[in-house]
């Protein structure tokens, strides 16, 4: 088997929109669960609004940085709406709204009712809204090579969308860096451990879980914005199955550190491409349909995640210390 | 006036005041009318009038049962009453959320420890500060916006914490600490606000007796420097030993008030809740939501008896 072309692939993976996506609605969940401790059980819905929002206001005909903002504000607006009920309520229940929520997204939007607007079922081409983004990019039309990957420069999974895409991940990580070892980032943090001791030393407490949920949302909604401008709009492609392995990518990286959801994708995605890939070169396809290892691949997902959580909770980069201490 | 002359006059002023449940004090800072509360149809706290001085330390006691923690959990914005209005330095705190009745200078501690164990003895310091405008969202991503307020704060959670002798502890995490040193960690983080009034749940409970002398030390240190102390206890030395005034719940009602000496050797108060004083408690109402502690809370219990006996026994 060519274990050159193997790691390609894995690289061509690691660097990919999937993996800057799921990066960018990681850091999102960890502004959730690692800083605030939240259960959001629905960040998909958070990507899908995000990528609705883009894609339709393009087809609308927006310019690519209102499309940005209308995709931001959708995020905010499902935000308010999950929060406002139920943040007052115990941790339990958000975990029980969002993921409903989530789901009630994914079905509007799939729904025949809206086909003219969401596309339905089918979804909306990437091709009906890809093109301002495009236009956005300085570069010449052209196929680029650095080492062993070649990529179009402009068009659909393209060096542009890398460029953009990893720039929003380091900005994400620097505003959330920033935040964490500020005052505010302290507060959520005593609100992780006890919301209780929070409200009695002065502090509203609503008001910051509201913005945590918020702002996690909105890095939520950017990944669901360069997901779907590497393919298309489909509703279903942002559904349950995505929300499952951002926390997957959360837990393996080590929640409440900066580069842990980072680190976490880069895993996620390179270990399975190669998985595939590995298995593909060495099992003859008379023992296993391609079709078969691609399952086999989400099955070793599922068994690592069973092995994190029992072997190194605190995944890769976060502190045995801080979780050795049981709070609850 | 000095403040020492305050709280002198404060303490020679409950001299004439009668010695009646919900009796009228000189200066009170926290007065409740007509709070109740039902827990399915039991009348968990049910207060007619109270008044609390200022500048002087009161105890609440009373069985288990009685109220106290709900009462606590009432006047500062935990719980919602049926009825009742309180009033905190003359503006009313009736179903104010808890966080404004903290910022309104009314700071209270937990019966079972809340510090917040994954965090530095620090960090949780800090977090008891107030005006710290970094913990606006906004203000936050600009570090020079913050730091000048931070640096004072942490001075003063650094002097705190050495006054309750924690200073060697400041860079561990808090759920490290012992069950004292978490008690005087969340006093000490009560204070950082400079609030008029401290209210304190158990103070006592599963602290080991070389920590009491400290702690009892802090609470009239507290009085000293002008906070008035409103705290639950069932360590009965401790009561005699430091309050000012003693109010007596039972079935959540104020059955009796006065100077420790006197209510102390009041017949109503030891029949309702001394005599039984030496009984196991296995119950407290503070429990009726916190289910799961159960156990934890009447170890607790169980060796803070255990403390009083052998220190009863002690020529």
């Amino acid at each position: 088997m060519d274990f050159g072309q193997l790691a390609t692939n894995v690289l061509t993976e690691m660097l990919g929109p999937t993996a800057i996506a799921y990066a960018l609605a990681a850091i999102g969940l960890n502004i959730h669960f690692g800083l605030t401790g939240l259960i959001n059980m629905g960040q998909a819905g958070f990507m899908l609004l995000g990528a609705y929002g883009f894609a339709i206001s393009t087809i609308q005909g927006a310019p690519v940085w209102l499309a940005f903002l209308v995709a931001v504000a959708a995020a905010v607006v499902f935000a308010l709406l999950l929060g406002l009920p139920t943040l007052k309520l115990r941790g339990d229940y958000l975990a029980i709204v969002t993921i409903a929520a989530a789901e009630i997204v994914r079905m509007i939007g799939r729904s025949t009712a809206l086909t003219e607007v969401t596309g339905g079922a089918e979804g909306l081409t990437g091709n009906s809204f890809k093109a301002t983004f495009q236009d956005a990019s300085p570069f010449p039309d052209d196929r680029w090579t650095l080492g062993p990957i070649t990529l179009a420069t402009n068009a659909s999974n393209s060096w542009w969308l890398r460029i953009v895409g990893w720039s929003l991940v380091l900005l994400a990580c620097l505003f959330v860096w920033r935040l964490m070892r500020s005052p505010w980032g302290r507060v959520l943090k005593g609100i992780r451990e006890d919301e209780d001791a929070v409200r009695a030393l002065g502090k509203n407490v609503y008001g910051y879980k509201l913005q945590a949920l918020v702002l996690g949302g909105v890095f939520g909604a950017l990944g669901g914005i360069v997901f779907v401008l590497a393919s298309s709009v489909q509703a279903d492609s942002l559904g349950r199955p995505v929300t499952f392995n951002t926390w997957t990518i959360l837990l393996l990286g080590g929640a409440a550190t900066v580069l842990g959801p980072v680190l976490g994708s880069l895993l996620f995605w390179g270990a399975l491409v190669f998985v595939r890939g590995f298995l593909r070169g060495v099992v003859p396809p008379d023992a296993l349909s391609v079709q078969q290892i691609e399952q086999i691949g989400w099955v070793l997902v599922g068994l690592t995640l069973m092995a994190l959580i029992v072997f190194r909770p605190q995944g890769i980069l976060g502190d045995k210390k801080e979780l050795a201490i049981n709070a609850h | 006036m000095p403040i020492e002359d305050v709280v002198e006059q404060a303490r020679r002023d409950l001299a004439t005041v009668p010695r009646v449940p919900g009796a009228p004090k000189p200066a009170p800072i926290l007065v409740a009318d007509g709070v109740r509360r039902t827990f399915g149809g039991v009348n968990a706290v049910d207060v007619a009038h109270l008044e609390v001085q200022k500048n002087v330390i009161t105890a609440l006691i009373g069985p288990n049962g009685a109220g106290k923690t709900t009462l606590f959990n009432l006047m500062t914005g935990f719980d919602k009453p049926d009825t009742g209005r309180w009033d905190f330095e003359g503006t009313s705190l009736a179903g104010v959320a808890a966080s404004r009745v903290a910022t309104a200078g009314m700071v209270r501690t937990f019966q079972l420890t809340k510090a917040l164990a994954r965090m530095t003895v620090l960090d949780n310091m800090r977090l008891g500060a107030r005006d710290q405008p970094g913990e606006g969202l906004l203000s936050a991503l600009v570090k020079p916006l913050w730091a000048p307020r931070e640096r004072e704060i942490t001075d003063k959670a650094l002097s705190l914490l050495e006054r309750f002798k924690l200073d060697a502890k400041k860079d561990d995490f808090a759920g490290s600490l012992s069950g004292g040193q978490r008690k005087l960690l969340e006093m000490a983080r009560a204070l950082m606000s400079d609030p008029r009034l401290v209210m304190l749940d158990e103070p006592m409970a599963g602290v080991n007796p070389a920590l009491t002398q400290s702690l009892l030390g802090h609470i009239t240190d507290l009085r000293d420097t002008g906070t008035t102390v409103l705290f639950v206890e069932h360590d009965m030395h401790m009561v005699r030993h430091i309050s000012d005034w003693v109010v007596v719940m039972a079935q959540g009602q104020v059955v009796a008030e006065g100077p420790p000496s006197e209510v102390m050797a009041d017949q109503a108060v030891i029949d309702a809740y001394l005599g039984a004083h030496h009984d196991m408690d296995l119950g407290d109402d503070a429990l009726l939501d916190e289910g799961s502690v159960i156990d934890a809370e009447a170890d607790a219990e169980a060796e803070a008896e255990l403390t009083t006996k052998a220190e009863e026994k002690a020529p």
